[in-house]
């Protein structure tokens, strides 16, 4: 850990980010590491093309670059890389949480706020029919008709949409996944 | 009940006097012929079949009688009970006969009863939560097993050294060999207890799991052994032990290769078989059976064998086969491994009941129990400890509490414990006794306490919902999600595997296995949607009919033409195609294509059946007939070229009446655009929208009372129902798509059926308010449906009125 610790010099705002993100020495090296892979010409920052190079064959991937990106910025330091992937850090059991201290990243209400922004691209808090028609279409796009997309769009909102606006917002959106294992369903083991 | 239990008593006291007078019989017929017999008494011609259907159906009866009482199998589950009344019967045959002339042998609970039971189990297994869940199975199974075995081995033998159990001549080998038929958990057992307590599904798959895969061990560890024993003591050193571990491997993994080869031939043949979908369900069963049978021949684990083959052939199966196959292959299997499960706790119970195996050695008996119970819990957390550090859900200690506990011993054990070579182990009956004793108190009591257990420990149950569509969505997002971080963290985890498996088996497996229109189906999230739609309508119809509205037998022949017109186009296609039939653009247009010949009552035919399509598609049309009914007949009547007069006065007053209402409200909520409803109305019509067929009409007739009506409720009909009916608006087939990019997304429209086709071409419509309003009212889901089997409908105004107005009266 020794040489972890010192190497960890490198990495801007490391001992900070150990304790906002929770991970540990040697996966926030490693993923600085990365980051430093990624980031082809050692700008010090990654723009989105980085970052969508790995993603090419997922169906998700340019939303999920998105959710690197803080509205409006073009790109992303290693701060904010980490924090995003703090989120999917599987959360522990034995949390003691002093009042002071924010929420985790890796708590299940951030992951599933993480989940919520995915759809919600223009950040108006409530997932509409569009959106999430864009999600679908996305995810089954060849195989399914027009029609059928709509359809089932429109199915999914009347399932969850409780204060019948027609959207989903963040509260509808936790309430249907709430016997969802969020933990186990949005947690990547990091390796060291 | 009491006559049938009189009724059993006599059966079985028949069958046992029956057996020392077949001697009788003989001599009998042989010596003495003086004439032609008329009828003879041929009792031993019959024998050896008549006696296995008269238990089979015994222990049926004996199923039926606890099922009489099913409030008993909430205390008692119901292999327990059968084990007592296995124990009635035995002693009512030894009572006849002071033998035990029947009892369960090795080979037709080996051959005959255990395969079924075990194909059912692959078949129906869970396969993502398998597969998810495979490494601490695997953990579980082998490593477990070989724990419990080697210590209770181990342990026995201490105990006898140590001369707690008096004079009994086993040795080391034999304790270990006994120590490894004792080992392996059972599933026959465990699923017998477990699928009574509703166990949440990781925890119950865990010890499913285990159970099953563990015979691969248990397979070896008593070749292996009985080997031993046969050789003597002398003949083991290093080579043999490393042939051991070898062999071990050999087995398992041969075993599972050779089932998952069966499977895809399985699989394959499912593919061919669409010629000859009467004898399609029996494929996997003769397939499965040959796989089982393989590789006992080889000397492979057979119960892994049929697990992969189950495993490995349900996708496709699934998928490529006629669903009314589909259901016959389900429901066959569960009655012949219901049946086989029954049929092996009765003849457990008859077992027992037999006093040539009886030896009693109390510590012998006492201690196995107690270092099983032992051995498993101590087993169990050491396992679970070393898994949790690398499991993303860990398995709570009180799952592991259950876990230990649900290490059930069985018929399997049993099986082995008969098998076991007299000469070589001497104390054979004691073993056979000792197994026994376990396998009741495993299944007796272990079962009985096991729901009183798993509600005090409070552990998590399992969900019984199914998913909502809103949870499918987002169980993909997830999947895609962890898929994007691992790449752009870097690392390789198990959804990189997860996605690489499945893309391969996109690519090549399902090629080669799949039918072409099955492949087209496989969208997972479209099935959920297909089964909510299909849920939907069969709620829809089981209303209908407790309503009884005659409406629905009346108009049957109505939709007919409908189906024919699907048939033709659709043959390959899976039931839900009738379904989206009126979404898809193309139906739509090829139904304006093919006028409807005169062929309803043939078709009327067809349809009475019952295929399953039929029904759906029939729900779709009667919910259509059911709620369009007078809407439609005076549509008809205002075709173009009929004008006949609408003569349901009572239901013109309603309809004014509904829509004075609904105005009123309109008006009050004042949020929706009123507009475009109008604009839709004045237009007779819109220029063809890529996606739709042209000629989407909406023509109408003004001047008459009904369509100011109309109008004005199409105006104030999605107002109201916008807030109730939400699904309506986007049935594919509801939607005009003409119309959906000019609005605002929260903003639906409807077109009303009137307006949108009266007796001219072919259109897809949306439900009206009033059509709303006449449903059921907590089956707003079938909005959906309605508007797609109005849609359909729609499409039979197409033929000349005179032959549609004969459909409708």
């Amino acid at each position: 850990m020794g040489s972890s610790r010192s190497s960890l010099r490198r990495v801007p705002d490391g001992q900070q980010l150990l304790q906002e993100t929770g991970f540990s020495a040697a996966v926030l090296l490693r993923l600085h590491q990365r980051f430093q892979f990624l980031d082809k010409d050692s700008r010090g920052h990654l723009r989105s093309e980085d970052l969508e190079a790995e993603l090419s064959e997922n169906p998700m991937g340019d939303r999920i670059v998105g959710a690197f990106f803080q509205p409006g910025q073009e790109t992303v330091d290693f701060p904010s890389f980490v924090r995003v992937l703090a989120h999917f850090r599987p959360t522990e059991k034995n949390r003691t949480r002093g009042g002071e201290q924010p929420e985790p990243a890796n708590s299940r209400n951030r992951k599933l706020k993480f989940a919520f922004q995915l759809y919600d691209r223009d950040r108006d808090g409530k997932i509409s029919r569009t959106e999430l028609l864009q999600v679908l279409r996305e995810m089954l796009g060849l195989q399914v008709t027009e029609e059928q997309l709509q359809s089932i769009a429109e199915r999914a909102i009347q399932e969850a949409d409780l204060d019948r606006d027609h959207a989903i917002c963040f509260d509808e959106f936790r309430k249907s996944l709430e016997k969802v294992n969020i933990d186990h369903k949005m947690s990547v083991r990091f390796l060291e | 009940m009491m006559m049938r239990m009189m009724i059993l008593v006599l059966l079985l006291c028949c069958i046992s006097s029956a057996a020392p007078e077949e001697t009788h019989d003989e001599h009998g017929g042989g010596h003495n012929i003086t004439g032609i017999p008329i009828v003879t008494f041929k009792w031993h011609h019959v024998k050896p079949p008549y006696t296995v259907a008269l238990w089979v159906l015994v222990c049926f009866l004996c199923k039926l009688l606890i099922e009489a009482n099913h409030n008993v199998t909430n205390y008692i589950p119901e292999s327990a009970l059968l084990i007592c009344f296995g124990f009635i019967l035995g002693g009512m045959i030894w009572g006849a006969d002071q033998v035990q002339t029947f009892k369960l042998t090795p080979t037709t609970f080996f051959f005959y009863l255990l395969p079924q039971i075990i194909l059912d189990t692959g078949y129906s297994m869970p396969n993502k939560l398998f597969f998810t869940n495979l490494g601490a199975i695997l953990v579980h199974a082998v490593i477990g097993t070989c724990w419990n075995a080697a210590t209770l081995g181990l342990s026995l033998w201490g105990c006898h050294q140590a001369g707690a159990m008096g004079n009994i001549e086993i040795g080391l080998l034999q304790y270990l060999l006994y120590g490894s038929l004792m080992a392996a958990v059972d599933p026959v057992a465990v699923i017998a207890v477990f699928e009574q307590v509703h166990v949440n599904e990781v925890l119950f798959i865990l010890v499913f799991g285990e159970s099953l895969l563990n015979d691969g061990v248990t397979v070896v560890l008593f070749n292996v052994f009985d080997a031993f024993v046969s050789l003597g003591g002398g003949a083991i050193d290093a080579k043999e032990i490393v042939k051991g571990i070898v062999s071990f491997f050999v087995v398992a993994f041969g075993g599972s290769l050779l089932g998952t080869v069966f499977g895809l031939l399985v699989s394959l043949l499912s593919r061919c078989t669409k010629n000859i979908q009467i004898i399609e369900p029996g494929f996997i069963f003769v397939l499965g059976y040959l796989a089982y049978l393989t590789a006992e021949m080889l000397s492979l684990s057979s119960i892994l064998s049929i697990v992969f083959c189950g495993v490995c052939c349900q996708k496709y199966m699934n998928a490529n086969m006629d669903e009314n196959s589909i259901q016959t292959v389900r429901y066959a299997m569960k009655v012949f491994a219901n049946g086989s499960e029954t049929i092996i706790f009765v003849f457990l119970g008859i077992s027992a009941i037999d006093k040539t195996i009886w030896v009693w050695n109390t510590g012998f008996i006492l201690l196995t129990l107690f270092f099983i119970l032992i051995y498993r819990f101590i087993g169990v957390f050491i396992l679970s400890w070393i898994l949790n550090r690398t499991r993303l859900v860990p398995v709570t200690f009180v799952e592991q509490i259950i876990m230990g506990y649900g290490g059930l011993r069985g018929a399997v054990a049993y099986g082995l414990a008969v098998n076991l070579n007299e000469t070589n182990i001497k104390e054979k009956n004691l073993m056979v006794c000792t197994t026994l004793i376990v396998v009741y108190f495993t299944v007796i009591l272990q079962g009985v306490t096991m729901k009183p257990l798993v509600q005090w420990l409070n552990v998590k149950r399992a969900t019984t919902t199914e998913l909502t569509l809103v949870e499918k969505v987002q169980n993909k997002v997830f999947e895609h999600m962890l898929v994007g971080i691992e790449d752009i963290s870097g690392q390789i985890g198990d959804n990189y595997w997860r996605n690489k498996w499945r893309n391969f088996e996109e690519k090549w497996m399902s090629r080669v296995l799949l039918k072409p229109s099955a492949r087209k189906n496989q969208d997972r999230l479209f099935n959920v949607f297909h089964q909510l739609n299909l849920q939907d309508a069969m709620e829809y119809v089981k209303e209908g009919e407790r309503r009884g509205s005659l409406d629905f037998i009346r108009n049957e022949s109505a939709f007919v033409d409908f189906k024919k017109k699907l048939e033709e186009d659709y043959e390959e296609a899976m039931p839900d195609i009738m379904a989206d039939m009126a979404d898809d653009q193309n139906g739509a247009s090829v139904m304006r294509r093919d006028p409807v010949p005169s062929i309803s009552l043939e078709m009327h035919e067809q349809n009475m059946r019952g295929l399953r399509e039929a029904e759906v598609i029939n729900s779709h049309h009667l919910l259509d007939q059911h709620l369009y009914k007078g809407r439609k007949q005076h549509r008809y009547r205002f075709s173009r070229s009929h004008l006949d007069i609408n003569q349901d006065e009572n239901e013109v007053q309603e309809i004014f009446q509904r829509t004075m209402r609904s105005r009123l409200e309109s008006f009050k909520s004042g949020k929706m655009g009123v507009a475009p409803p109008k604009t839709i109305t004045k237009h007779t019509k819109r220029e063809p929208q890529p996606k739709m067929p042209n000629g989407r009409n909406k023509n109408y007739h003004s001047g008459d009372e009904d369509f100011e009506f109309s109008e004005g409720d199409s105006a104030s009909g999605y107002d109201t129902s916008f807030p109730m009916r939400v699904g309506y608006r986007a049935g594919a087939g509801i939607e005009n798509p003409a119309f959906m990019p000019d609005l605002d997304p929260s903003s639906p429209l409807h077109i009303p059926p009137w307006l949108a086709d009266a007796g001219l071409e072919v259109n897809q419509v949306a439900p009206s308010e009033r059509a709303q309003m006449r449903t059921p009212g907590h089956l707003h889901r079938l909005a959906s449906l309605r508007s797609r089997a109005r849609s359909g409908e729609t499409d039979q105004d197409l033929p000349p009125p005179p032959h549609r107005d004969d459909d409708h009266l």
